[in-house]
C-alpha cells in the first residue's frame, strides 16, 4: 500500500519500514546519520501521536522524533 | 608509581556510567569543562602498579562536533592525547555504536573496546564473536557486564596494555569505495606535506572530516600553511563526488561507514532470534500513553515534590535544632559582646547553617531525579512533555533543567546543556531562574506568614509556584518573539530501554548533583553571610546620638527600688486581660521592663543605621521606592538577595535581632510603613508597645 514514499508520520506502528531521504538541513540530516538513521536503514514505529512526536525502533534502539522531524522523513513500506 | 590517562568514550545510554563507576569506585571528581557547561567527571584508581587517571567524557554518537558535548569529548581526544581510549559499547546495539568506533580508528588513537552489556545481548538473541571483531576491526573487544563487574578486570588489562605499547592489533583503514578513497588520497597528500598538521591529527581521519566539510576542523587547519590548497583539494572533491553520485559527500561517507560496520557484524553476530516487542516498549504503552501519559507523569510529580517537602522537613528541624545549640554553645565559651562572639555565632555558624539548611531537600529531590533518569523515565517526559512544550516555543528537552530548577537553578543550568540548538539552550538558561528553587522556600515562608493565615499558606505557597512558572511561559514567548527569533528546532532523543535504577548510582548521580550544589552556591552563600554579618556589625562601636548606656542604668536603677514587686505569669489570656489584672505597682514594673527593651533595640537599630550595610542602605533606598519600600533596612535586606535569596532572610533576622525580636514583625512592619497605617514611632513594631499599635499590626 506504501510504495510510493510517505512522511513518517503518515506510517501506522508495526510495519516494517525503510527510509528513503530526510529532507533537512545537513547539520540535522548528519544528526540522524550519526544515530543511525540513514537511507536505506530498516526499521518501524513504535508509537506516533497526531501532531506530537513519535517513537520508531531501529533495532533494539528507541528514538523520539519530534512532530516536525518526523514530516521531513520520507519512507516506503519494506 | 607510573602514571596514565584513560578516557572513557560511548553513545549515550550505553552505560559509560555504570563502566565509570564500576572503575572507580567513590574515588570520583565532578568538575567542568573549561569554558563549557559540560561536567567533567573524572576519577581515579590503582591497578597493578599503576596509577590510572579515569576521565568520562560527555557521551556522544559521532565525532562530528554537532553539539558542545561532541566538541568537547573531541576536542579532549585531540589535545589531551589520553594514553588510551576506552571506546563503550552497547553489545546489543552494536552496529549503531560501532559507528563512533570507527570514528576513533579513522583517529589513529590507541583504543580498546567494551563490549558492553554483553549479557542483555544474549538474552536478546545476539551471538557475539568478539575475537573475529578483534581480527576485523584491528582493535581489543572485551565483552563486560559492568553492573556486575564482569569483564572489568581483562579490561584494565588490556587498556593498559595497548597504552604500554602504543600499537593496535592491526593497521585498519575503512574504505569508503573507489571513488572516495581516491579524492580522499589526494587531500591526504597535501596534508602529509604540511609540516604541522601530520603531527596533531591523522592525515586520514582529517581527508574524510574535510570532505564531510566539518566547520571545527576547517577552522583548526585555517592557520597551517598549506590550509588553501587543502581547502581547495576538499572543495574540488566535494565537487566532483557529488556529480558522480549525485549525493553530498557527507551522506555518501555516513553511508559507506554503516556499509562497513555491517559487513563485520554480518560476519561476527549471530542473531538467534528478534524480540520485536520488548518489555520497555509494554511500559511505554501505558507510560507514554497518549490519554494515560501526561496524567501519569502528573501524578509522579507531585509525588517527586511531595516526598521532597514532606520528608525534608523534619530533617531541616534537626538542622536548625543543631545550629541553635552549637551557637549556644559556642556563645557561651565566647567572651559576651565581643566581635568574636557575634563572627562566630552570627556570622559563620549562621552562615553554615543558612547553607546546611536546604541540604534536605536539595538532596532528596536529586535522589528522585536521579531514580526518574536512572530508570529512563526521564526521557520519557520529555516526550510527554514536548507537545505543551513547543507551544510555548521550548523544546521537550528543555523541560529536565526546568525540573531540576525546583531544586536549585545552578545544576539546572548545567544540565541545559542536552539541548542542541543554541537558542533553546539560551532561552531555557534565562526562563530557569522563575523556576522556584529550593532556597526560596524560607523567603515564601516568611512572607507568607507575615502576610496570609496560616490556613492558607499551602494555597498561597502553591499560588507562588505557579505564577513562576506562568511568568516563565510568558518570559519564553517574549524571548523567541523578540531576542531569539527562529522556529523551535525539531527533535530527536534516544529512548533508552527502562532499567531498575541500581542505589549505588543512584546515590552516585544524587551525590555528584548535591556537591555541585554546596560547592557553588555553599560556598558563595557562606561567604554573602559573613561578608554581610560584618557589613552589618561594623564599625563595633558607632558614635551614638543619645548616651543609651546611661539612659538603661537610670531605668535599671528604677527597677531595682521595685525588687519586691513580682509579675504574674502570663498566661492564655488577652494581652488587654493580662494588663487589666496588674495592681498600679505591677503595671510600673512592667512598664520600665519594656523601657528598657525599647532602649536597646533603639541603640540596636542605630548601630545597624550607622553600619557599612546602613550607609549601603541608605543610598540605595530610593531605588526601591518604585517598589513601595523606600527604607532603609528593607534595602539592606536585599542587597543580601543577590548573593543567594536566602542570605535576605538571614539578613532580615540580623536585623530583626537588633529591633523587634520577630522577623515577621519586622516584614509587617515595612510593608505597613508603606501602606501608611502607620506603626508609632516610639515602638517600631516592638512587641511590648505602650501606646498599644500592636494590636494594629496584628
Amino acid at each position: 500500500m506504501m510504495r510510493e514514499p510517505v512522511p513518517l508520520t503518515m506510517v501506522p506502528p508495526d510495519i516494517d519500514i525503510v527510509l528513503v531521504a530526510i529532507n533537512a538541513g545537513r547539520g540535522l540530516r548528519r544528526r540522524l546519520n550519526d544515530m543511525g538513521l540513514n537511507e536505506g536503514v530498516r526499521f518501524r514505529v513504535v508509537q506516533s501521536q497526531m501532531a506530537g512526536p513519535c517513537i520508531v525502533a531501529v533495532d533494539s534502539m528507541r528514538f523520539m522524533l519530534g512532530h516536525g522531524m518526523a514530516r521531513k522523513i520520507l519512507v516506503r513500506e519494506a | 608509581m607510573k602514571k596514565l590517562t584513560i578516557a572513557l568514550a560511548g553513545n549515550p545510554n550505553c552505560g559509560k556510567s555504570t563502566v565509570f563507576n564500576a572503575l572507580t569506585g567513590a574515588r570520583q571528581h565532578v568538575g567542568n569543562y573549561p569554558g563549557v557547561t559540560v561536567e567533567k567527571k573524572e576519577g581515579t584508581l590503582k591497578y597493578k602498579g599503576y596509577e590510572i587517571n579515569v576521565v568520562d567524557l560527555p557521551g556522544t554518537y559521532s565525532l562530528t562536533a554537532y553539539s558542545i558535548d561532541e566538541l568537547v569529548a573531541r576536542d579532549y581526544v585531540l589535545d589531551e592525547k589520553p594514553d588510551v581510549i576506552i571506546d563503550i559499547v552497547d553489545a546489543s546495539n552494536l552496529e549503531r555504536n560501532l559507528y563512533l568506533t570507527t570514528q576513533f580508528i579513522e583517529l589513529g588513537v590507541p583504543l580498546v573496546i567494551a563490549l558492553n552489556m554483553s549479557d542483555l545481548a544474549k538474552k536478546q538473541g545476539l551471538k557475539i564473536d568478539d575475537k573475529r571483531l578483534s581480527e576485523l576491526l584491528g582493535r581489543y573487544f572485551i565483552p563486560t557486564v559492568a553492573n556486575k563487574k564482569e569483564g572489568i578486570d581483562e579490561l584494565l588489562d588490556t587498556a593498559v596494555k595497548v597504552a604500554e605499547e602504543k600499537n593496535t592489533l592491526r593497521k585498519t583503514t575503512i574504505s569508503y569505495g573507489k571513488e572516495v578513497n581516491e579524492e580522499l588520497g589526494k587531500i591526504e597528500e597535501i596534508i602529509k606535506g604540511d609540516g604541522d598538521l601530520p603531527l596533531k591529527y591523522s592525515s586520514r581521519w582529517l581527508a574524510v572530516k574535510l570532505l564531510e566539510e566539518d566547520k571545527e576542523v576547517i577552522k583548526d587547519i585555517m592557520p597551517s600553511s598549506s590550509s588553501s590548497s587543502i581547502l581547495g583539494q576538499a572543495e574540488k572533491s566535494r565537487h566532483h563526488l557529488n556529480k558522480i553520485f549525485g549525493d553530498d559527500a557527507e551522506a555518501i561517507i555516513a553511508d559507506r561507514r554503516y556499509g562497513f560496520i555491517s559487513g563485520a557484524c554480518s560476519e561476527a553476530v549471530k542473531r538467534t532470534y528478534e524480540i520485536r516487542h520488548t518489555i520497555s516498549d509494554r511500559i511505554d504503552q501505558i507510560l507514554i500513553n497518549r490519554i494515560l501519559g501526561l496524567p501519569i507523569f502528573l501524578v509522579l510529580m507531585y509525588f517527586v515534590f511531595k516526598w521532597t517537602f514532606v520528608l525534608s522537613e523534619p530533617l531541616m528541624g534537626y538542622i536548625e535544632a543543631v545550629q541553635g545549640w552549637l551557637g549556644g554553645a559556642a556563645g557561651g565559651m565566647l567572651p559576651g559582646g565581643s566581635a568574636i562572639q557575634g563572627l562566630v555565632v552570627d556570622g559563620i555558624i549562621g552562615g553554615v547553617g543558612s547553607v546546611l539548611i536546604f541540604v534536605p531537600i536539595i538532596f532528596l529531590l536529586f535522589l528522585a531525579i536521579a531514580i526518574l533518569e536512572d530508570s529512563g523515565y526521564m526521557a520519557r517526559a520529555a516526550f510527554i512533555m514536548d507537545k505543551i512544550m513547543h507551544k510555548i516555543g521550548l523544546h521537550g528537552r528543555s523541560f529536565i533543567p526546568m525540573l531540576i530548577g525546583f531544586g536549585c537553578n545552578v545544576p539546572a543550568v548545567m544540565a541545559t546543556r542536552t539541548i542542541d540548538d543554541r537558542k533553546d539552550r539560551i532561552t531555557t538558561i534565562l526562563v530557569n531562574p522563575l523556576m522556584s528553587c529550593g532556597a526560596r522556600m524560607p523567603v515564601y515562608a516568611l512572607l507568607i506568614g507575615a502576610f496570609f493565615p496560616a490556613a492558607m499558606a499551602g494555597r498561597v505557597l502553591f499560588s507562588l509556584y505557579i505564577l513562576g512558572m506562568v511568568l516563565a511561559v510568558i518570559m519564553a514567548k517574549i524571548f523567541r518573539r523578540f531576542l531569539l527569533r527562529g522556529p523551535a528546532s525539531p527533535f530527536v532523543m534516544e529512548l533508552p530501554p527502562y532499567r531498575i535504577p541500581t542505589i549505588r548510582g543512584v546515590i552516585i548521580h544524587m551525590w555528584q548533583r548535591g556537591a555541585l550544589y554546596l560547592k557553588k552556591a555553599g560556598t558563595i552563600i557562606f561567604a554573602g553571610c559573613v561578608l554581610i554579618w560584618f557589613l552589618s556589625s561594623f564599625p563595633w562601636e558607632p558614635q551614638y546620638s543619645r548616651d543609651y548606656d546611661g539612659m538603661i542604668a537610670q531605668v535599671e536603677q528604677k527597677l531595682a527600688s521595685m525588687k519586691d514587686v513580682e509579675l504574674p505569669e502570663q498566661g492564655e489570656e488577652e494581652e488587654a486581660d493580662y494588663l487589666a489584672g496588674l495592681t498600679p505597682h505591677q503595671k510600673i514594673k512592667m512598664e520600665l521592663q519594656s523601657g528598657i527593651e525599647n532602649i536597646e533595640n533603639k541603640m540596636g537599630m542605630e548601630k545597624l543605621e550607622k553600619s557599612y550595610a546602613g550607609r549601603i542602605g541608605h543610598a540605595i533606598a530610593p531605588v526601591f521606592a518604585p517598589c513601595g519600600f523606600n527604607d532603609w533596612r528593607t534595602s539592606v535586606g536585599l542587597i543580601g538577595g543577590f548573593i543567594a535569596k536566602e542570605i535576605a532572610i538571614m539578613q532580615f533576622i540580623i536585623i530583626a535581632a537588633a529591633v523587634t525580636g520577630s522577623v515577621i514583625l519586622l516584614v509587617r512592619q515595612f510593608m505597613k510603613g508603606y501602606r501608611g497605617e502607620g506603626g508609632c514611632d516610639s515602638c517600631s513594631g516592638n512587641t511590648q508597645c505602650s501606646s498599644n499599635c500592636r494590636g494594629k499590626i496584628r
